[in-house]
């Protein structure tokens, strides 16, 4: 028997029985969209964080007070320390030829108001180099005087989302605005940056850091943002900081420096593992549709005792009654992935028109997984049927016992 | 003499039925020659079906010989006794047995379709053998819309569409009323005046009594047979 003709034969078989046809493939095409759409989410996921990483820049080393003696895992955000990090030890940083620039960083929130308006709003305290270690850019004014960072002024650049509420998109620039009890020139405003590792950066006011230092009345920085020369020059960056900080400190390693890759590593796997995670949990459903697959066909074998009989007393060898049976399953599972890879993909566009900002789509291996699949799922919960449709008696089988 | 075209010695065929042995084939021993009509026949269980079976490679035996055409049949393997059936043998059966799905020309185009033969060859070979039996106008028609007479003329055409030398024809007219009956009769003896061996099971004495050759069985045994 050709193989074209197998084919058709068994075409012709499923289209004899649209009910039980139209079930396999709809268990079939549920499994497989269901692959797809959630390692889409998923695969979704962990490129928005690594974007999100991506966003600070580069060859960005982040430097926290108190160090984390535990490996593994994700490095700690928030460090406890007895000794904190001082506006001098970050000025000391910048002796280090791999270092380009120093940021020191002062959080706080404080209300700022504009005649009116009041807004509590995230203040963050550091010098001229934030902005081009963020990657910060100005749509108007200029930034924070490049003067002795350890000189308060009182100057302020105002965030985007800042300056439209307080100012409802009139000049700020050359305004005062009160923050917590001191008055503050506006200088700057930033353009709009979106989201950068959870902060709004455009709901923001940035101010001096020795300014902030006065506002919050507190001495110790929340962290140390340094960018390297160059990418190759991290490592011997990342020394440097140790070092200094280790003479500064009484000779204790007492921070904790993190590089972006290594974050961005760490996130990589733990999204990457929730992707292979949920495309399990959508593979067992594939599993059911598997079983589905066996359950009908060994019906479907019953039922068509008389024609698998038939078969055998027209010669039909065993090898080929089990052939059809088998490319009977396997292409009811190959249509029904094939409508739930449509089915999938179409879903994901949806989802991509519905969020915008969030851009889910299909790992490359999960399209392939799901292809290679369900053909397997065809084969191997079809090949049990087909097995007794070409082992049955011809006598038996033609008297339909 | 020449060899006979079938040989059967000593068959045998016995199934177990609770504790008892049931002997459906007793040692039954036949030689046929090509271009035979034989009509076998018996009462309910008198193991005529069986024989039938046996002579189409359907049953295995449990002893004896079975020779075709000079050839030990009993022990060959499944798939070669496939190839026999698919070569050598015809059926039809009381029920005709087509496939419902599909239609009248796809039902007799099956043996060809098994053998591997090319489509556009089958065309005209399956048209011949529906316009010779008067069908050619329902090729297309699915078994459901033919009448019983039509339907086993079909079965007919499939039958003998490969050119098997052996037809094996069990009860063929059953399920047919007096007239498609006489109509199918006509044909497989026009069938086997071109030199087929014709083989026909039947409870119809008319129908029997109209063979060259009448065998009788009772109980698995040959207990007649008239030439």
């Amino acid at each position: 028997m050709k193989p074209q003709d197998t084919l058709h034969f068994s075409y012709q078989a499923l289209r004899a029985y649209p009910g039980r046809t139209a079930l396999i493939l709809l268990a079939m095409c549920i499994g497989v969209a269901a692959i797809i759409l959630l390692t889409s989410l998923g695969e979704g996921a962990r490129l928005y964080v690594i974007g999100q990483f991506q966003g600070l820049g580069s060859n960005l080393l982040i430097v926290l007070p108190g160090r984390s003696e535990t490996t593994g895992g994700a490095p700690p955000l928030i460090g406890t320390t007895p000794r904190d990090l001082t506006l001098d030890d970050a000025l000391a940083l910048q002796r280090s030829p791999a270092i380009k620039e120093v940021a020191p960083i002062i959080l706080g929130a404080a209300p700022v108001a504009y005649e009116s308006r009041e807004r509590e709003v995230t203040i963050m305290g550091s010098t001229p180099s934030l902005l081009s270690a963020r990657q910060l850019e100005l749509a108007s004014g200029q930034s924070l005087p490049d003067s002795n960072p350890r000189v308060a002024t009182a100057v302020c650049l105002l965030g985007e989302t800042v300056w439209k509420e307080l100012f409802a998109n009139r000049n700020a620039l050359g305004e005062w605005v009160r923050i917590g009890g001191s008055r503050f020139r506006v200088i700057g405003v930033l353009a709009g940056k979106g989201q950068s590792l959870g902060s709004d950066m455009s709901d923001m006011v940035v101010i001096p850091v020795a300014s902030a230092r006065n506002l919050f009345n507190a001495p110790s920085l929340f962290r140390i943002i340094v960018t390297a020369e160059s990418q190759g020059q991290l490592a011997q960056a990342t020394q440097d900081i140790e070092r200094i900080t280790r003479q500064r400190h009484d000779g204790e390693n007492d921070i904790t420096i993190i590089a972006q890759d290594s974050l961005i590593g760490t996130f990589d796997n733990i999204l990457s593992a929730l992707t292979w995670a949920l495309g399990g949990i959508a593979a067992i459903s594939l599993l059911v549709a598997g079983i589905l697959i066996m359950n009908v066909m060994l019906v479907a074998v019953s039922q068509r005792k008389a024609e698998i009989g038939l078969l055998k007393a027209l010669g039909a060898p065993t090898a080929q009654v089990l052939r059809l049976f088998l490319t009977e399953a396997t292409l009811l599972a190959s249509a029904g992935g094939a409508i739930g890879l449509l089915l999938g993909l179409g879903g994901v566009l949806l989802l991509n028109q519905a969020v915008p900002d969030f851009s889910a789509q299909p790992p490359l291996w999960a399209l392939i997984a799901a292809v290679v699949i369900t053909f397997l799922t065809g084969l191997l919960f079809g090949s049990i049927p087909a097995r007794q449709a070409a082992r049955l008696d011809p006598v038996a089988a033609l008297s339909g016992r | 003499m020449t060899d006979p075209f079938i040989t059967l010695r000593d068959i045998c065929r016995h199934f177990q039925v609770g504790d008892e042995t049931v002997h459906a084939l007793d040692h039954v021993s036949l030689d046929i020659h090509a271009g035979d009509y034989i009509s076998v026949m018996g009462p309910s269980g008198s193991g005529k079906s069986t024989l039938l079976n046996a002579l189409g490679l359907l049953d295995q035996t449990n002893a004896g010989s079975y020779r075709l055409e000079g050839r030990e049949l009993t022990t060959l393997p499944e798939e070669q006794r496939a190839q026999v059936r698919r070569e050598k043998i015809g059926f039809i059966f009381q029920s005709f047995h087509l496939i419902p799905r599909l239609s009248a020309a796809d039902n007799v185009a099956l043996p060809l379709v098994l053998t591997g033969m090319p489509a556009a060859v089958r065309k005209t070979k399956v048209q011949q053998a529906l316009a010779g039996l008067g069908l050619q106008d329902r090729a297309d028609h699915r078994p459901a819309q033919l009448s019983g007479g039509q339907q086993q003329r079909v079965a007919i055409a499939r039958a003998t569409i490969m050119q098997a030398p052996l037809l094996l024809a069990d009860e063929p007219t059953g399920n047919l009323d007096s007239h498609s009956s006489a109509e199918v009769i006509r044909i497989l003896e026009a069938l086997n005046a071109q030199g087929i061996t014709l083989i026909v099971v039947t409870h119809d004495t008319d129908i029997g009594k109209r063979a060259r050759r009448q065998v009788r069985m009772v109980d698995g045994k040959v207990v007649a047979d008239e030439h």
